[in-house]
């Protein structure tokens, strides 16, 4: 199952390459998966953190929308849900919520979409066990769209909610 | 933008690209009736470093409403030069003569006249001046008093609008004057700059900038640049709206939840909430007597336009039919209101009268979003898009003439425009 949600993920990726103009593409998670090449001693026992691990849901950071609409979609629940755990078990990680819209609204109305976007992913983030101070929801409506042309190919990737984690 | 193309196909388009112009500007269609003006260049006018005769007449064609009668040839400048069989031979209804000469303090002096054609007399005279530097302002206070006297209706050529640039990830917040000369950068950064509103008077823009990665509404004096925090409170901040008398402005904050609007003074002081609806409220506008606030809603379950009383009283819903609405703001008079209006995919400029209720779309629909009426309430401002690129563009509230004006670079968005001088 986590598998199938990662090559989703990397579906929508590889599509919103292939349609987009390159400036335009999302920091996609740097896959650097290889593991430290076998060396003849066993591998050093640093704690990965699973956050940088590619093959892990946490690799996941959007969660997708239908038009016009703010509610955490079923096919992301179990990323945000990965995700609410992560920030439970690692209390001095934060992380921002950025809501998107796509361009067919105003842009006020949109700021508004975007935010209660991202308010839904900190609510459900909450709800799964993170504390309120490592979150927190922002909206760029849509002033920041990772695509620029006016279709729906286009729009399905500006309608997302970024957790993007501080450094 | 293919149906931009079949309209100036069916149209007729005049293109005014100007050297040297920041923007460039072209005209689709014209007035039922317009009133044809001869516009001689004033004594003098060729010895200026600007000359006011191209801003004269490039603003009266612009409006659609003046059919420019050629003067080549006849050249009078003073009413005893005047002959007037020459100009109604041309056709002409109205003469604009004058005399333009620096002084040596180095203001320039104009003194002009605008002459009734059939009547043989004179409609209006006056001296206009101005430092060195406002030749512009000259010839657009001249087109004010033209337009004025043979319309009836108080010209917004000597305006401003307000706009946001966006080159790439760069964002610039310009003013300028209403034919997009004359510009000037408020703020540049590179985040979202969004929503520009001025005061009442002119001397301040609220707006929302991302500079500090989350939507935040500043007021900033356009005389001395110095600017403040208006709300900067938790989630999004946005959408200023500064009531007629300036006292106040209606604000949109996410800090109880979802988008509310909110009144707060311009110091940032006595801040009260106006809507409870856990829906999106946004994009507040004041009634030109301050008594509303029209807004966007989507309390019904999409985005349509509601009225709601500053004071105290019921929320209405005033649209209705197919499609979302969003934007909404008052006509000058008070009477109806523009909106940008969604259906079938393309964004339009649409207009609602109050008492009747009756929605009329005034173009023919792309994305079309943000429309604000001028002061005089006979031309409306709006974002549209045209090859691949925002720009603003105008339309007359009769549907009749629309204008195109594109930035020198990248997208245009946001526009406003702001008060008489």
């Amino acid at each position: 199952m986590k598998k199938l949600i990662i090559s989703i993920v990397l579906v929508n990726l590889l599509a919103a390459c292939a349609s987009e103009k390159p400036k335009e593409v999302a920091p996609a998670p740097a896959p650097k998966a290889e593991a430290p090449k076998p060396a003849a001693a066993p591998a050093p026992k640093a704690e990965v953190d699973p956050l940088n691990d590619p093959n892990s849901i946490l690799a996941g950071r959007s969660t997708y929308y239908p038009f016009d609409v703010s509610v955490v979609q079923e096919a992301d629940k179990p990323l945000v849900q990965a995700h609410a755990k992560y920030l439970a078990e690692h209390p001095n990680r934060k992380v921002r919520l950025e809501g998107n819209c796509d361009e067919r609204g105003s842009n006020e109305y949109n700021l508004g979409l975007g935010q209660r976007r991202a308010d839904g992913v900190n609510k459900m983030l909450a709800l799964g066990g993170a504390k309120a101070d490592q979150l927190e929801s922002v909206s760029y409506g849509e002033e920041k769209p990772r695509c620029t042309d006016h279709n729906e190919a286009c729009w399905k990737q500006n309608r997302r909610t970024d957790l993007n984690y501080a450094k | 933008m293919r149906v931009l193309q079949s309209i100036v196909g069916l149209l007729l388009l005049v293109q005014a690209s100007m050297a040297g112009a920041v923007l460039s500007i072209e005209i689709i269609g014209a007035g039922e009736h317009q009133v044809p003006v001869a516009i001689v260049p004033f004594g003098g006018d060729d010895k200026l470093a600007q000359s006011i005769n191209e801003v004269v007449t490039g603003d009266l064609q612009r409006s659609g409403l003046f059919r420019l009668v050629d003067p080549t040839g006849k050249s009078p400048h003073e009413p005893s030069e005047v002959s007037y069989p020459d100009w109604q031979v041309r056709g002409a209804e109205a003469l604009a003569i004058g005399t333009v000469a620096a002084q040596p303090n180095g203001r320039i002096e104009t003194r002009f006249r605008l002459l009734d054609v059939v009547k043989q007399t004179e409609l209006t005279g006056q001296a206009v001046s101005a430092s060195g530097n406002q030749i512009r302002a000259i010839g657009h206070r001249i087109a004010d008093l033209i337009y004025e006297k043979l319309t009836g209706d108080k010209g917004v050529f000597s305006t401003r609008i307000a706009y946001v640039n966006r080159v790439g990830k760069n964002f610039r917040l310009i003013v300028a004057d209403s034919d997009g000369y004359n510009e000037q950068t408020v703020l540049a950064q590179n985040e979202p700059i969004m929503s520009p509103a001025w005061s009442p008077d002119g001397s301040h823009l609220a707006y929302v900038s991302f500079e500090t990665k989350h939507a935040v509404v500043y007021v900033q004096s356009l005389y001395t640049n110095q600017r403040m925090v208006l709300a900067d409170f938790r989630g999004s901040n946005s959408a200023p709206a500064w009531s007629p008398d300036g006292k106040q402005l209606a604000i949109v904050l996410t800090r109880d939840g979802s988008s509310q609007i909110y009144l707060i003074r311009p110091d940032g002081s006595g801040m009260r909430r106006i809507t409870f609806s856990g829906a999106i409220d946004t994009e507040p506008n004041f009634s030109p007597d301050g008594q509303y606030l029209l807004f966007t809603s989507d309390r019904g379950g999409s985005a349509q336009i509601y009225r709601v009383p500053v004071d105290v009283g019921p929320e209405q819903r005033m649209t209705f039919g197919e499609g979302t609405n969003f934007s909404p703001r008052h006509s000058p008079d008070g009477k109806s209101f523009v909106f940008a209006h969604l259906n079938n995919g393309g964004f339009y400029v649409a207009m609602q009268d109050f008492q009747t209720g009756q929605m009329s779309l005034l173009t023919e629909g792309g994305w079309e979003k943000k429309p604000s009426f001028a002061p005089n309430g006979k031309l409306i401002l709006f974002a549209s898009e045209a090859r691949d690129r925002g720009i603003l563009a105008t339309v007359s509230s009769d549907g009749r003439v629309k204008q195109h004006m594109f930035t020198q670079s990248g997208d245009a968005r946001e526009p406003v425009w702001g008060p008489y001088p």
